[in-house]
């Protein structure tokens, strides 16, 4: 009989675990005794990072989007449409009746992270982000007029997407401001809700001096309760109210609906063994990437380590062996610290991380990496 | 043992830093005046984080529990 391995989402995740199966079960795929199946609510493929230098004008939404058809291998069976349902006693997932259920006998999360500034009173008419496409662009438009005034980056809630965004946004902003020779007219505020600047004390650590340096203002223990569009101030829990000419936000990020509603964990994130991916709450289900409560960052590297750690354990079980790969908890990130400096990250469960000096080579392995997404992407690297 | 009758309870245990404030902040963030949040959290960090992030929103942390294998923090909303 065939095994069905369905993977729902077409993001990072997702894309490298159906070219890394296709590779990985050559053999069973074209004897048909497997198949695998990639599910997208959409024909493209997005890549995030590239937003980040949107607002600054150096990268086009475009360069972030590639068709999956493209990118996946032609052993995997594509189809694009919105799951609405997950039901993991029948095992299988619905589309509201649009089309027909797709069954499986293991099935991958691989949904990635849904925006919500809703939840803040005021924050989607008066904020801006740059976490999705037209978060960006309207950014952008902004950001290239603003000449004088004072930007407040507030990172509202954790966990988000790429934890060292928000810093590289603020480094990157007031380097932009120092070329151009406007810094002295642009104020610089960042907030975060803990006492640090960072959730890991060793990142916090590193990045305070420099941004004490540069004169970026720094309100801990803020956490945004409201915005008020009209009067441009945005209020904490705590009590403290800042004024801005310009907002730029961290939405509060939550995974998506119908993981909760599946009963596999709350607030769209997937309740899953941190080692092995498996989903606590039914069987033959597997997450990774964002999804995946594990922890670590909801970072692209992170989405990608876990593809290989998931593709390896399937194959196993596909061919009756006991899974035995795990996931350590390793996560790889390079940090922007201007607009030609960036430092790099490595870290896992065990080992905390320790910042590189910041170097130009270092910002050039960042772009170079983006640019040679497509072939990760593809499985190629 | 405390005999404080918590409103609403977050499990946070086995969650990494810092998970279990931001999930306390996230319950405080709906729960009314007056309601009592309990935290369990497995977390060291937390017995540090937590006192100082409930006297700087000026909310008050009633009692701390320490058990076995984790702590319970009970925190009502100013
Ligand atoms: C500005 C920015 C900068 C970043 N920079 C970096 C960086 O430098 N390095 C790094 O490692 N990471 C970075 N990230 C984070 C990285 O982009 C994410 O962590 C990564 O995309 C997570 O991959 P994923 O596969 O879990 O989810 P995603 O890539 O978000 O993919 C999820 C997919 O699932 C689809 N989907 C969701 N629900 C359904 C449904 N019901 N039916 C069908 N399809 C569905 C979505 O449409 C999407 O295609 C950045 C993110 C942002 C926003």
């Amino acid at each position: 009989m065939t095994e069905r391995i369905v993977i729902l989402g077409g993001g990072t995740g997702g894309t490298v675990l159906a070219n890394d199966l296709a590779d990985r079960l050559g053999p069973e795929l074209d004897a048909g005794d497997v198949e695998v199946t990639l599910i997208n609510d959409g024909p493209d493929h997005v890549y995030k990072p590239v937003w980040l230098y949107v607002p600054f004008g150096e990268r086009e939404p475009a360069d972030g989007r590639r068709a999956l058809d493209d990118l996946i291998d032609d052993a995997v069976d594509l189809r694009i449409g919105r799951v609405s349902e997950i039901d993991t006693d029948a095992q299988e997932l619905r589309f509201d009746g649009t089309a027909p259920a797709a069954e499986y006998d293991h099935l991958v999360l691989a949904t990635g992270s849904t925006l919500r500034p809703e939840r803040i009173p005021g924050l989607a008419e008066g904020g801006h982000n740059y976490y999705s496409e037209s978060g960006a662009t309207a950014l952008r438009d902004e950001l290239l007029e603003f000449t004088e005034g004072e930007i407040v980056l507030s990172v509202v809630g954790t966990p988000h997407m790429c934890p060292a965004a928000p810093l590289e946004f603020v480094f990157m902003v007031d380097d932009w401001f120092r070329e151009r020779g406007l810094r002295e007219d642009v104020g610089i505020t960042y907030t975060y809700p803990i006492q640090r600047v960072h959730g890991n004390p060793h990142i916090a650590e590193w990045a305070r001096p420099i941004m004490e340096e540069r004169d970026i203002a720094v309100e801990t223990f803020f956490n945004a309760e409201s915005v008020d569009p009209e009067a441009e101030t945005i209020t904490s829990m705590e009590g403290t109210e800042l004024g801005y000419d310009l907002l730029v936000s961290i939405p509060p990020h939550g995974g998506v609906d119908l993981i909760e509603a599946a009963g596999l964990g709350d607030d769209g994130w997937v309740d899953v063994d941190k080692h092995t991916l498996e989903a606590e709450a039914a069987e033959n289900v597997y997450a990774l990437g964002d999804t995946a409560d594990t922890g670590v960052p909801n970072a692209g590297s992170v989405a990608h380590y876990q593809a290989g750690v998931v593709g390896r354990r399937l194959a196993s079980e596909v061919r009756g062996r006991p899974p035995t790969a795990t996931y350590d908890g390793k996560t790889l990130c390079f940090i922007e610290t201007g607009m030609d400096a960036a430092s790099f990250v490595e870290f896992d469960y065990e080992r905390p991380p320790s910042p590189a000096p910041p170097s130009e080579k270092l910002h050039w392995s960042k772009l170079a990496y983006n640019e040679s997404y497509w072939l990760t992407a593809r499985g190629l690297l | 043992m405390t005999d404080i009758e918590p409103d609403d309870t977050v499990d946070a245990r086995g969650a990494a830093c810092p998970g279990p404030l931001m999930d306390l902040i996230g319950a405080m963030r709906g729960a009314e005046p007056g309601a009592v949040v309990r935290l369990l959290s497995d977390n060291e960090q937390s017995l540090t984080d937590v006192p100082e992030w409930a006297e700087e929103a000026g909310n008050e942390l009633l009692a701390v529990e320490e058990l076995d294998d984790h702590a319970a923090f009970y925190v009502e909303k100013a």
